[in-house]
C-alpha cells in the first residue's frame, strides 16, 4: 500500500483459483509491493469475485517489461482473431 | 537472549479485539509467561498483511518480554489466505486511516486493561505500518514510545490525498506524544531519503524527541528475512536498535 497505485475494471470472465474455476467480475491492476516477485514492486493483476470472498482470486505479478509485453501480445492476437472472422464480441 | 539457566516461556493466541467504532477485529497476542509486569507494544502488519512475519515478529517481542499485540487491520475486508485478504483491501485503496488509528487504539487499551502490563505500551510498525504507527502516535494519547520502520507516505503530496488517507502523517507532527524512532533504508523509493529528510526537518521544527537511523546498502523491507530485501547486517543492527529504544522507554 505504498504506491497506492491502483486502477479497478469490471471484466467478463472465468478464471481458476486455488478453489477451482469461477465467474470473474473484476480486475484489480496495481502497482505496488508484490506478495511473491522478488522485486520491491510489480505490476500486479488480481481477477476476482468480490461476491465470492477474497480467496476467489487469480493473480499473477509482472515485472513492467513484462506487463508491456503482455499487453501488446493481447492486442496482437485479438487483432489476428479479428482478422480471421474468429471475433466473438461480449453477449452483454 | 537469556542465559541458559534461566526459564523461558511464553503463550501465544489469537483473540478477539475491540477496535475502531467498536467493530470486533482479530489480534495475535504473545507474552510471557509469568506475572510481571511487563511493557505493551502493538504491531502494526505491513501491505502484505497480517502474515506469518507479523506472528514471528509478535512473539519475537514476547521472548524478549513484552506483551505484544498484532491487531488485523484487515479483518473487515473478510477472512481467507493473508495475501488473498491483502490484495482485496489493496484494491480498495488501502485502510481508511481513521479506522486503523481506531483499531490501533483498541489494542492500546486492550494492553492497558492488563494486570500485568507495566502500564507502558509501545507501537511498532513497518511499511504502511510504519505510516500508521507514527499517525497513531500522533493522534492517540497513551503511547510512550513509536518505531516508524520505513513508513512510506508519511510525507505526501496534495495530489496523494484521497478520502481514505484525507491527511498527510507529517502535519500531525505538532502532536506526536512520544519519543520516536525511525528506521529507513538509502536505496528506499518510499519513503526516500528526501522525505524522511522532510519527516526529520519537522521534528526538529516541533522539537521532538527522536532518534532517525539511515541504513547504506538496504531498502525497502531490509527486515524482511523471507524476501529478496533482506539485509542481515542491517536488520541485525536494526532490531538491536528497536529493542534498545523500546527498553530504555518502556521498561525503565
Amino acid at each position: 500500500m505504498c504506491t497506492m497505485i491502483v486502477n479497478q475494471v469490471a471484466v467478463e470472465g472465468y478464471g481458476k483459483g486455488a478453489g477451482g474455476w469461477f465467474d470473474v467480475r473484476q480486475a484489480n491492476v496495481a502497482y505496488d509491493h508484490p506478495f511473491h516477485a522478488p522485486l520491491e514492486h510489480a505490476l500486479t493483476i488480481d481477477f476476482v469475485n468480490e461476491a465470492l470472498g477474497p480467496s476467489a482470486r487469480v493473480a499473477v505479478e509482472l515485472t513492467p517489461a513484462a506487463a508491456r509485453e503482455l499487453v501488446n501480445t493481447i492486442l496482437t492476437v485479438l487483432e489476428r482473431a479479428e482478422v480471421g472472422g474468429f471475433l466473438e464480441e461480449s453477449h452483454g | 537472549m537469556q542465559p541458559t539457566n534461566v526459564y523461558q516461556g511464553m503463550f501465544a493466541e489469537t483473540i478477539p479485539l475491540r477496535g475502531a467504532n467498536s467493530d470486533i477485529i482479530n489480534a495475535y497476542f504473545a507474552r510471557p509467561l509469568g506475572p510481571g509486569p511487563f511493557p505493551g507494544v502493538v504491531l502494526i502488519h505491513h501491505m502484505p498483511g497480517w502474515d506469518d512475519w507479523y506472528f514471528e515478529a509478535t512473539r519475537k517481542f514476547a521472548a524478549h518480554g513484552y506483551a505484544a499485540l498484532a491487531p488485523n487491520l484487515y479483518a473487515r475486508a473478510g477472512h481467507g489466505m493473508p495475501d488473498d485478504v491483502a490484495a482485496k483491501v489493496r484494491a480498495a485503496g488501502g485502510v481508511p486511516d481513521d479506522q486503523a488509528v481506531g483499531d490501533v487504539e483498541g489494542a492500546l487499551h486492550f494492553l492497558q486493561s492488563l494486570q500485568y502490563v507495566n502500564g507502558k505500551v509501545g507501537v511498532f510498525g513497518t511499511c504502511s505500518g510504519g505510516r500508521h504507527a507514527y499517525l497513531a502516535a500522533c493522534r492517540v494519547k497513551g503511547f510512550a514510545a513509536c518505531a516508524d520502520l520505513w513508513g512510506g507516505g508519511v510525507v505526501m503530496s496534495a495530489a496523494d490525498l484521497t478520502p481514505n488517507r484525507p491527511v498527510a502523517p507529517i502535519d500531525y507532527t505538532a502532536n506526536l506524544s512520544c519519543p520516536l524512532l525511525g528506521l529507513f533504508g538509502e536505496e528506499d523509493h518510499s519513503p526516500t531519503p528526501a522525505q524522511v529528510a522532510q519527516h526529520e526537518a519537522a521534528l526538529k521544527q516541533h522539537g521532538k524527541q527522536y532518534e532517525f537511523h539511515m541504513y547504506a546498502g538496504a531498502g525497502h523491507g531490509f527486515f524482511y528475512h523471507d524476501r529478496p530485501m533482506y539485509r542481515q547486517a542491517q536488520a541485525v543492527d536494526g532490531w538491536q536498535k528497536v529493542f534498545a529504544f523500546f527498553e530504555q522507554h518502556l521498561r525503565s
